[in-house]
């Protein structure tokens, strides 16, 4: 698989791939990077929002 | 300094004159701009910025599209009580992009109306190397919508 690096487009098997993901009450991330001899060459990150934010609406008694 | 998550309160007050409209294709239009950890955007987020902004190869100042091919959807609970709420129809992708500085932080503004501002959403720091950044929206229903007016 070629994969977009800061050298160019790179066939995967020459990279060194790490990948980890962070799960929390607010977001569901992962990430994926390639490394070549020790140079990071690419970092993608996929983030899934969970939490909504929420207005509140009240109409007031009329005494 | 940090960004808070939070409804941007000058939005609030914007639906009460109904400045804002989030009907697809005939409603306005909504972007997207991330922000460096080290910005504060916060509920007292007025307006779109430049200031602490990202910046990097492929990003644009202002950020991206929103899509918005799904209306705003409203549900009662009972005969006292019920949700209002939205969500992007799509992620929100960033393409093959450098952004060396840390992030943390997506601003929903209208770049219709001058750019005035919906919401801030934060998340972990972030990097990205000649990569791809996607934020997928959360379930657009009455728990979990990105936006919802609750009756309280």
């Amino acid at each position: 698989m070629l994969v977009n690096t800061t050298k160019g487009e790179m066939d995967d098997s020459l990279l060194e791939k790490r990948e980890g993901v962070i799960d929390d009450d607010n977001e569901r991330t992962s990430w994926v990077e390639y490394w070549l001899e020790g140079e990071l060459v690419h970092r993608s990150v996929h983030v899934h929002l969970k939490k909504a934010l929420v207005m509140g609406a009240e109409a007031a008694k009329i005494a | 300094m940090a960004n808070t998550q939070s409804m941007c309160t000058s939005f609030m007050g914007e639906l009460l004159t109904g400045t804002h409209n989030f009907t697809p294709s005939t409603g306005d239009t909504f972007k997207a701009a991330l922000y460096l950890s080290s910005a504060t955007l916060n509920a007292s987020t007025t307006a779109y910025s430049s200031t602490g902004e990202v910046s990097g190869t492929n990003y644009s100042a202002g950020g991206i599209l929103v899509t918005n091919a799904t209306a705003p959807a409203s549900t009662n609970a009972s005969t006292t009580a019920g949700t209002a709420y939205w969500t992007p129809s799509a992620s929100l992708t960033y393409t093959s992009v450098t952004l060396t500085t840390a992030f943390n932080c997506v601003l929903i503004y209208n770049f219709s109306k001058s750019n005035k501002a919906v919401s801030v959403h934060t998340f972990g720091d972030q990097t990205i190397t000649a990569g791809t950044f996607t934020l997928t929206m959360p379930t657009n229903d009455t728990s979990n919508a990105l936006l919802r007016l609750a009756t309280t």
